[in-house]
């Protein structure tokens, strides 16, 4: 499955939509083909009323080619509705397929960089394209090419033979070669757009620096030496990528051109009616293949957004489910000698990790970063399993549950907890389904949100994308609240005070802790400061000579 | 939509340049197309090859030869253009530092928008005009009747198009900014998967998905129905003329008023006339996109900038004073009416809550920003009359997050004096706690930094930003500006952070601008802006 061509792949996804997309090529090759019968009736009209036959001898005709003008654009529109209703369609399949299998593979390692989500987003969405430009242009190319092929060796067989060289030379081999001959030149501006891109952010977003030590001019002189070399390669290409262009007006030109000599060396067979259609036929039939350069400029990028696509689609689920197991008697939180890592042959990011954590008790777990404190989030959100060792809930071994179910009882908020682009209501909602507008507010008021958030229309606030219509601040309390109402047994808070000013940051701690107090608490935090609220502090180190973790110490309760 | 700025072809020597050499070129095809017709329906209705065989050949090795001769400069002008383009925006940024950022993306990918534009659309345009105008020509000599049926549909095209877009616009636009709001949906939901998945959502959420996806269709198909019908219109008309000028011409040559070759040369035209007109149509996505690209360019050389001021180096200033300013972001004031003096070789520590001015009182000592009323005076002089360069030449300045550039750590640190020895080089360094950062990177002085210098951390790039200051120092600047130098540290590293900047501000005229008072002792005086009545009442 995996070895096959990313494209047939694609193309394999819209299968459930096959009749809309076979009644759209239909309709494209109606269109073209009704061009092409166009010009041929006409020949044929004209060339027989030249001989000044009775009236009713061209009536068939004459009807016949008004149709065909009405034919086109009638089959071209219906073309157009019809595969981009199907390509939607599809593409409605895919993106919930997508999202299917990416809630079960990991959310967190994937999520690191947003530039990663926006092309999975794209690399979806490009299947439509495919779709639409990508397979609906040659097929019809296929359907309307074997019927004109078909007509013209009907006339000549020599002439139908040469057009269907022609077509194929200028449809298939020129495009597919001016493709591959297009791919040098796509590398070499992409490393020169690269250099330029660098310097072009060292020169704006360093700016200020810039400006203070006199140093812009020299920056400014580098972005022009590298535009210089990226215009360079662009217009020393360009005598190649013209190439296409230029062998398709060839390829078309001769084509006509030797129909013509055949054509009238064979004129005493065909007489000026056959002549006529059999040249005026070669002359329409390119615009068959005409789409056909820019499907094979496409599929290149097309390839590339299904071999990433399928990437995601064909990775394994994170989390299995084991069998049940006995369950012990131990309330709280147990982990014992939790080992994780990201791949077989990559170093440990947890190693040997113990902890104990009965109800009701809060900790912090600190770290330098990269020591695995977002790992251990990500295996108590049920994100990932461990690698070895055991994750235990109130006895009940967590990887014998169903995800959803741990969620249930371990909860909070996630790294870079995602705000909504939505109200601050519906934000809210997610975490509890069908809570009044009273449960919301009490909640808000436990964060210290009420009041910021009541200029801006209290629940109903809109949060903008990514919740950039909030400040840092209260983006970190609504995600809190949101903890809050979810209320699971075991709050774990993964940096919650991340990407916020020192004084922010002190004041969302404070109430942090003022509303987690009674519960039990997972803070996971690089900043020590102010943490002498809690039951005790867990530092975790990097893995290597010194022990992985030390035992949460047991401290008399500071509360 | 207007189909070509003006400020193009004003502005960009290579538009005009594109502009003529298309036109010549698309002069050449139309009198290849017109020669091409007029010798295939005289071979067709002769059926002799005499002549015709050696010189139809010659012409489609010329049309072919012009095709790829059109592509290939139109491709280099797009290049041209382009470069010319950016080279005037980055020039006429860098002076304003405040819309620097958006600019990069304009200044790369936005203007690959216009590679389409001028390469494929302008071209098609120019012989949207000729070929249609030279058929008509030629028609009109052989057969009026057929001239007076492509004459009166071909103007229909464009007319029903303007109606069709005039009559759809509001409407079209209307739903597009519907359907971005549902694509964003997809991207905001993939985003937020984390998220959903800690809530037990996620299986809601795709379906959610679906639903979402399938109103996207039902809008967007909405849309197609009334954005296909100008292509319909157009494809509709092309086509029919074809079909009635092919019975009007039978027809006459049914009755004997024509003759075999005109009417097959008035067949073989009428199309071509049409089909220029169908290219720009097929091109007009990427005629928009050029289009809004070189509006955006415009719009931002169109912003001013503030004019540089000259003038002779400025000595040592022995005091700097703010007289009364007042400074707004937008319609929120953060420094009103503040007086302050700052004595030669004294440390003023600066401290107050987050939005309370203190990163705009070194902007302006900097002169990224002028005062919106008050003035800030050198030894009496208004600042804003020195020279800004020589002035910066007085300045170390230690920014909250400096930027760091794809060279190496060396060339980071005498961004300022690229004449430097390595042995100062390496001094400084020293001073401002590098030296064991230089032992741990590969190539010590010689590593480079990567984009944004990330091969250091955020305490590493303090520290390359406090030794530009030492080097700034040891080249006689008197005068030291810090912002928040030690606020994304840990406090191991911002201990030694805090000691290396004791010794930079030693004898220098020196602001700290900090949110906690932990500074107090190195400073000779504070200024609390949260105190500062003017501005309190304010806020």
């Amino acid at each position: 499955m995996t070895g096959r061509d990313p494209l047939l792949r694609m193309i394999a996804l819209a299968r459930p939509r096959g009749a809309r997309f076979a009644l759209g090529v239909l309709a494209a090759a109606v269109a073209t083909a009704s061009a092409v019968a166009l010009l041929a009736t006409a020949a044929w009209l004209i060339a027989t009323a030249a001989a000044q036959p009775p009236i009713t001898a061209l009536s068939v005709a004459v009807v016949a080619t008004r149709a065909l003008g009405v034919t086109r654009g009638v089959a071209r529109y219906l073309e157009r509705l019809v595969t981009h209703d199907a390509a939607l369609r599809t593409l409605s399949d895919v993106r919930v397929r997508v999202f299917r299998r990416l809630a079960r593979t990991e959310p967190v390692r994937r999520f690191r960089s947003g530039d990663l989500v926006t092309r999975l987003v794209g690399d979806t969405d490009a299947t439509q394209d495919l779709l639409i430009r990508g397979l609906t242009p040659p097929a019809a190319a296929l359907v309307t090419g074997v019927g004109v092929v078909a007509l013209s060796t009907a006339v000549l067989l020599p002439g139908g033979v040469l057009l269907a060289a022609g077509l194929l030379l200028g449809g298939v081999a020129v495009p597919l070669l001016a493709a591959a001959a297009g791919r040098g030149p796509g590398r070499r501006a992409a490393a020169a757009r690269a250099k330029l891109s660098t310097a072009l952010v060292d020169a704006l977003h360093g700016a200020p620096d810039l400006h203070v030590h006199g140093a812009m001019d020299a920056a400014v002189a580098r972005v022009e030496a590298a535009d210089a070399a990226l215009t360079r390669v662009a217009r020393r290409d360009a005598t190649l990528l013209g190439l296409g262009s230029g062998a398709s007006a060839l390829v078309a030109g001769l084509t006509v051109w030797g129909t013509l000599v055949l054509g009238v060396a064979a004129v005493d067979g065909l007489g000026t009616v056959g002549l006529a259609v059999l040249v005026l036929t070669a002359l329409a039939a390119f615009e068959i293949v005409a789409p056909l350069p820019a499907v094979a400029a496409r599929l290149g990028g097309l390839r590339a957004a299904g071999t990433r696509l399928f990437d995601v689609l064909d990775t394994p689920p994170a989390v299995t489910r084991r069998p049940a197991a006995p369950v012990r008697d131990e309330p709280g939180l147990r982990i014992r000698g939790l080992r994780v890592r990201y791949g077989p042959g990559e170093p440990w990011v947890l190693d040997g990790l113990e902890l104990d954590l009965p109800p009701g008790r809060r900790i912090a777990v600190v770290g330098p970063s990269g020591v695995g404190k977002s790992t251990l989030a990500a295996v108590l959100f049920r994100f990932r399993d461990p690698d070895g060792g055991t994750v235990h809930l109130d006895g009940v071994d967590v990887t014998t549950q169903d995800p959803d179910e741990v969620r249930r009882a371990i909860g909070g908020v996630p790294a870079d907890p995602h705000v909504f682009d939505a109200t601050v209501r519906a934000n809210l909602l997610l975490a509890r389904p069908g809570a009044t507008d009273a449960e919301l507010t009490a909640v808000l008021d436990r964060v210290r949100l009420t009041a910021a958030l009541a200029p801006a229309g209290g629940l109903d606030a809109e949060t903008g994308p990514h919740g950039d219509r909030l400040s840092g601040g209260m983006r970190t309390r609504l995600a809190l609240a949101r903890a809050l109402l979810a209320d699971p047994r075991v709050l774990v808070l993964d940096e919650p005070t991340a990407h916020l000013d020192p004084e922010t940051r002190d004041a969302v701690l404070a109430d942090v802790l003022h509303a987690t107090r009674g519960r039990t608490l997972v803070l996971i935090t690089h900043d020590r400061a102010g943490l002498d609220r809690l039951d005790a502090v867990v530092e975790l180190r990097p893995p290597g000579p010194v022990p992985a973790a030390i035992r949460a110490a047991p401290r008399p309760a500071a509360r | 939509m207007r189909p070509l700025d003006p400020r193009l072809v004003r502005g960009v020597a290579a538009v005009r340049v594109h502009l003529a050499v298309v036109v010549v070129l698309g002069m050449a095809t139309t009198g290849l197309i017109l020669a091409q017709a007029w010798l295939l329906a005289r071979t067709i209705a002769t059926a002799e090859l005499a002549v015709s065989v050696a010189a139809l050949a010659a012409f489609a090795v010329a049309r072919a030869a012009l095709a790829y001769g059109g592509e290939t400069l139109a491709l280099r002008s797009a290049a041209t253009v382009k470069s010319a383009l950016r080279r005037r925006l980055v020039r006429h940024v860098v002076d304003d530092p405040h819309c620097a950022g958006e600019v990069v993306t304009l200044a790369t990918r936005g203007l690959d928008a216009l590679d389409d534009y001028v390469a494929r659309f302008l071209p098609q345009l120019v012989l949207a005009v000729l070929v249609p105008a030279a058929v008509l020509v030629v028609v009109a000599r052989a057969d009026w009747i057929s001239a007076l049926v492509i004459g009166l549909t071909l103007p229909l095209i464009p007319l029903f198009m303007a109606l069709v877009g005039w009559h759809t616009e509001a409407r079209t636009q209307r739903q597009w900014r519907l359907l971005e709001r549902l694509a964003g949906h997809f991207l905001d939901v993939v985003e937020g998967l984390p998220t959903l998945a800690l809530f037990r959502r996620s299986r809601a959420a795709a379906a959610q998905i679906r639903a979402a996806t399938d109103a996207h269709r039902d809008a967007t198909l909405g849309t197609l129905r009334i954005a296909f019908l100008s292509a319909f219109v157009l494809e509709l008309l092309a086509t029919l003329a074809v079909a009635l000028v092919a019975v009007e011409v039978g027809l006459r040559l049914l009755y004997g008023h024509l003759d075999l070759e005109t009417a097959l040369l008035v067949l073989i035209l009428a199309p071509e006339a049409y089909l220029p007109l169908r290219e720009v149509g097929a091109r007009f996505h990427a005629s928009t996109e050029g289009v809004a690209a070189a509006a955006r360019v415009f719009e931002v050389l169109e912003r001013p900038v503030p004019a540089e001021v000259t003038g002779p180096p400025v000595p040592a200033p022995r005091v700097v004073r703010f007289e009364g300013v007042s400074l707004s972001h937008g319609a929120v004031p953060v420094l009103l009416g503040l007086d302050l003096t700052l004595a030669a070789g004294t440390t003023t520590l600066v401290t107050g809550r987050s939005g309370a001015g203190k990163s705009s009182l070194l902007a302006l000592l900097l002169r990224f920003t002028p005062p919106d009323a008050g003035r800030v005076t050198v030894d009496g002089r208004d600042l804003a009359e020195l020279s800004t360069r020589e002035w910066r030449r007085l300045v170390a300045w230690v920014p909250q997050r400096p930027h760091l550039f794809d060279a190496s750590l060396a060339d980071n640190i005498r961004l300022g004096s690229p004449d430097a020895s390595r042995a100062e080089v390496a001094r400084t360094a020293e001073r401002a706690g590098l030296a064991d950062v230089v032992a741990g990177l590969p190539a010590g002085y010689d590593t480079r930094l990567g984009e944004r210098g990330t091969r250091l951390s955020s305490g590493q790039r303090q520290r390359v930003a406090l030794a530009r200051a030492f080097l700034r120092r040891a080249r006689g600047a008197p005068i030291v500006l810090l912002d928040e130098p030690t606020a994304h540290l840990d406090p191991a590293t911002a201990d030694g952070v805090r000691a290396a900047v004791a010794d930079l501000v030693r004898g220098a005229t020196a602001v700290v601008v900090a949110h906690d008072a932990g500074w107090a002792d190195l400073a000779d005086r504070v200024l609390d802006l949260d105190a500062t009545a003017t501005v309190g009442a304010a806020r």
